[in-house]
Formats: C-alpha cells, sequence, structure tokens
C-alpha cells in the first residue's frame, strides 16, 4: 500500500477538524473537531510507523490518546463552567474580554 | 494488495463522511455519534498497518470513555435539539477557504514528497515490544504522562464542583 494514502486522509481529517474549529459555534462541537484532528495526527503518526515497521508511532501515539483524553476531561469541565456563569456553551457569547 | 486498497478505501470513505457530519450536522448528539464513526474508522486503519495495541486502546479510551464524556457535555450545557437554532457562527464561508486553503497544500507537498513509498503491511509491530519501548526508552514520558493525567482529573474536579 502506499504510505500516501494514509497521510492524505490523515490530511483531510485535520483539515476539517480545522474547520469544524473555527465555523462552530458550540463549544462542545469545538471540542469535537479538536479530536478530528488529533485523529488525524494520530493516523499520521502510525502510518510512519508502520512505515519504518517500528514500534515509536504506536508509542506517540499512546501519548496523544492520553494527552486527548486529559483535553476533553478539562475542556467539558471549562465549558460546564462557562455553560454555569452565561446560562449558554455558545462561544460568541464569551466576549468579556473584548473591551 | 488490492483487497487491502478496497477495504482502506471503504473505511477511509466512511470515515471522511463521518468528518463531514461532525462539522455540518445540526444535531450535536449526531456529531458525537460521526465522531464514533471517525474514530473506529480510524482503529480500523491501525488494524490495516498491523499496529493492533493502539487500534485497541483507541476504541478503549475514545469510543469508550472521550465519546461518553462528550455525550455528558451535551447533556449537561442543555445543547439545542433543534434545527431551527444555527450551530455556526458567521465565519462559515472564510473557515472553509482556509480549511481547503491547507488541504490543498498539504496534500501538494505529500504527493511531491512521498509519492514513490510504500508501507509494508505484512509485517505487523507486535505488542510486547511496543510495551517494552514504553516501559525502557520511554518510561520518564510515561511517568509525567501519568503525573499529567492525575493532574488533569483533579482540575476537572475542582473546576467543575459546585461550592
Amino acid at each position: 500500500m502506499l504510505l500516501n494514502e494514509f497521510l492524505i486522509l490523515a490530511a483531510f481529517l485535520f483539515c476539517t477538524g480545522v474547520y469544524g474549529v473555527l465555523a462552530r459555534k458550540h463549544a462542545v462541537l469545538v471540542l469535537m473537531s479538536i479530536e478530528l484532528m488529533l485523529a488525524g495526527v494520530n493516523i499520521n503518526l502510525v502510518a510512519f510507523g508502520a512505515f519504518h515497521n517500528s514500534d515509536i508511532g504506536q508509542v506517540f501515539a499512546l501519548f496523544v490518546l492520553t494527552i486527548a483524553a486529559a483535553e476533553v476531561g478539562i475542556g467539558l469541565a471549562i465549558v460546564l463552567l462557562i455553560y454555569r456563569n452565561l446560562h449558554s456553551a455558545d462561544l460568541d457569547d464569551v466576549d468579556s474580554l473584548k473591551g | 494488495m488490492i483487497a487491502e486498497n478496497v477495504v482502506f478505501g471503504i473505511i477511509a470513505a466512511a470515515m471522511a463522511l463521518g468528518a463531514i457530519g461532525v462539522v455540518r450536522t445540526k444535531n450535536v448528539v449526531h456529531a458525537a455519534l460521526y465522531l464514533v464513526v471517525v474514530l473506529a474508522g480510524g482503529a480500523a486503519q491501525f488494524i490495516l498497518l498491523g499496529q493492533e495495541f493502539v487500534a485497541w486502546v483507541q476504541v478503549l479510551v475514545y469510543i469508550g470513555a472521550v465519546i461518553v464524556l462528550f455525550l455528558f457535555g451535551i447533556m449537561l450545557t442543555r445543547a439545542p435539539m433543534h434545527p431551527k437554532d444555527s450551530l455556526d457562527n458567521d465565519l462559515r464561508w472564510p473557515a472553509a477557504v482556509t480549511s481547503l486553503f491547507l488541504v490543498g497544500i498539504l496534500v501538494g507537498l505529500l504527493v511531491h514528497t512521498f509519492h514513490a513509498d510504500k508501507v509494508d503491511v505484512q509485517r505487523p509491530v507486535r505488542t510486547a515490544d511496543v510495551t517494552s519501548s514504553i516501559f525502557t526508552t520511554y518510561i520518564v514520558p510515561f511517568e509525567v504522562v501519568g503525573v499529567l493525567l492525575l493532574g488533569a482529573l483533579i482540575g476537572a474536579v475542582v473546576l467543575a464542583r459546585k461550592d
């Protein structure tokens, strides 16, 4: 199989995630788009690991998975706090620092 | 060799449609379910690459834990379930232009750089090698990640509790 098949799929996932982060208004959907980007990165890491026939790709993908889980936990706690204070999870309403 | 490419194409098409569903659907719960499609497809691609350990960790951690966390987040924030409420801001077209520009650059560079490289999927990586690598070469980052998870756990509790 060509290495490029996996890399182009990962690039597509990453760019879809970029679109979601920029265009979505609800905070949970922005976090989901970040997960899309991280899934693309993971495919890249594992594909390069298989390309070099080594286990390094899997090790780094596991670290990325761990960081992603921690990020979602903290992110959802922050979203919950925003919702509790503003009664809305829309990121357009979070503009207290706008001046 | 042909069969692998066919399997890859089917899974990749499902993943692409799921990814577009995550960023385009008007229902927040549907977005979480589309994300399940993308992550399960990713796990299938890992198995196709012969890297089974990270595939099963992806199923356990992402589909088992992270998606459930997302569903809890959706329920606790009372996300709008009605299609009339827009979930997008007014940056939709600039965002689409940005991401198309980015995917164009990335695909161009990848095709230019890796057009001849092939992956040998006939030699899977053993899980024993992965774990011994984690517990010898990468033991310090592994412990640091453990401390970071503990910190994230305590931080999430401190942030989300009512006082």
